[in-house]
This record gives C-alpha cells, sequence and structure tokens, in this order.
C-alpha cells in the first residue's frame, strides 16, 4: 500500500511500475487542476499535516477491509497547482475488475469528504474563494452504508 | 490545549494556532468558551453547521470529550480529491 501526500509533482507511471503485479485488473484515476471559470490560473491546497495521512491511510485501510485487493495506491499533493497539473491519484488492484473499479470510487468518494484538504481558486488578481464542498459529494458517502 | 483552525476559519481567527487553557468538558463547550474571546472567534464559529471539527487528529463531533485531548482543530467541511 503506497500513501504519499506531497506538495511535489508526480509521474503517475513511474509510481505505479510494478504496482499490482500478478493481479487480473488494475484501476487508476487522476484528477486534474480544472478552469470551470475562465479566471482561475492555479488552486491553492491547504492540508492539515499531522492529520492527512493518517486519515488517508484509514480511508485505504477501510477499502482493503471491504474488497479483495491485491494492492493499493494514493498519491494526494497540496500547495499551488496551475491549471492542468495532475492534483491527485489513485490506482488499485485486484483479482477482478468489480473490486477494483468499486474501491476506486469508494476512495475518491471518501479522499473528497474525509481527507483534510481545502482548496482555494487563484485568479490572475492573486487568492479568490475558498472552494465549497458540495451536497453531492457528501450524499455519494451514503451509497457505501 | 492547541486549538487549531484551517482554510477561512484561520483567515477570519487570523491565526493557525493558539493555545488555550481551558476546563471545558466537551467540543461544544470550548466552542463556547472561543466565541466569548473576541469578534474574530465569535464571526468564524457563528455558523457551527459550517465547521467540522476534529480532537486529537480524528473527526470528532460537537460532544466530543475533551479530557486527555491536546489538539483540537475547526475547519471547513473538507474538499480532497
Amino acid at each position: 500500500m503506497l500513501i504519499r501526500i506531497q506538495p511535489d509533482p508526480f509521474d503517475l507511471a513511474s509510481i505505479l511500475d510494478g504496482f499490482g503485479q500478478g493481479a487480473g485488473a488494475i484501476v487508476t484515476f487522476s484528477g486534474i487542476v480544472r478552469d470551470d471559470t475562465g479566471q482561475m490560473v492555479a488552486l491553492e491546497l491547504e492540508h492539515y499535516p499531522s492529520m492527512t495521512e493518517k486519515a488517508v491511510r484509514d480511508i485505504a485501510t477501510k477499502a482493503r477491509a471491504r474488497w479483495d485487493l491485491e494492492d493499493l495506491a494514493v498519491i494526494h499533493r497540496f500547495g499551488r497547482l496551475s491549471v492542468g497539473e495532475p492534483i491527485m491519484a489513485v490506482a488499485t488492484a485486484a483479482r477482478h475488475r468489480q473490486a477494483a473499479f468499486s474501491a476506486a470510487q469508494y476512495l475518491m468518494d471518501y479522499l473528497k469528504s474525509r481527507a483534510p484538504f481545502w482548496k482555494r481558486e487563484i485568479g490572475a488578481d492573486g487568492p479568490g474563494d475558498w472552494v465549497a464542498a458540495k451536497c453531492s459529494d457528501e450524499d455519494a458517502l451514503s451509497r457505501w452504508d | 490545549m492547541d486549538v487549531l483552525y484551517f482554510a477561512w476559519l484561520r483567515e477570519r481567527i487570523g491565526e493557525p494556532k493558539e493555545r488555550v487553557e481551558t476546563s471545558a468538558a466537551t467540543v461544544r463547550e470550548l466552542v463556547a468558551q472561543l466565541v466569548a474571546t473576541d469578534e474574530q472567534h465569535s464571526a468564524a464559529l457563528s455558523d457551527l453547521s459550517a465547521v467540522r471539527v476534529a480532537v486529537d487528529q480524528e473527526l470528532a463531533d460537537l460532544d466530543a470529550s475533551l479530557e486527555g485531548v491536546r489538539e483540537v482543530a475547526f475547519f471547513p467541511p473538507m474538499t480532497g480529491g
């Protein structure tokens, strides 16, 4: 199981070299900084350093308890990230695709609402609004009850 | 204990962290003490439906006990991913 919380860019292909060897299915998801307004140049991600890795590890451990996974990886960045840069990635490896897909979705749903990160939009003129959590993100957790 | 603030709560309080002497038994009692401190605390913690809390780096609720606790953090709903 690989968990990385870092400011630096990452190369998913090299991180996943050898990941899930022997598994029948590998699912990867990458989140990319996106500009919905046409005004944003970057995202500033704040986090809670002493809590973040533990919170992500707890989420990952619950995913492993729920599905029969061969391996699992979560990489999440913090700091200033330009539009178009990867912000985070998850990867799951399992014998069968259903477990790999479901575990990846579960990880994403919980990382959205239970990992201590906060995003702020940075425009050409400087810091803008904090990104508000969506009700739909919280609702997404209920499907795993 | 140490009290930490993140994102817009940190901005409204004006500090990321403060040392608080308290006899509060629960998070709710600690909030009441903080709100009484000054206008910044009062503004940041006025709408608790928009505030999440962690007690010693574990997500908790307002009724969580503070017995033996060293660090309490307040922040808006998380937006990871």
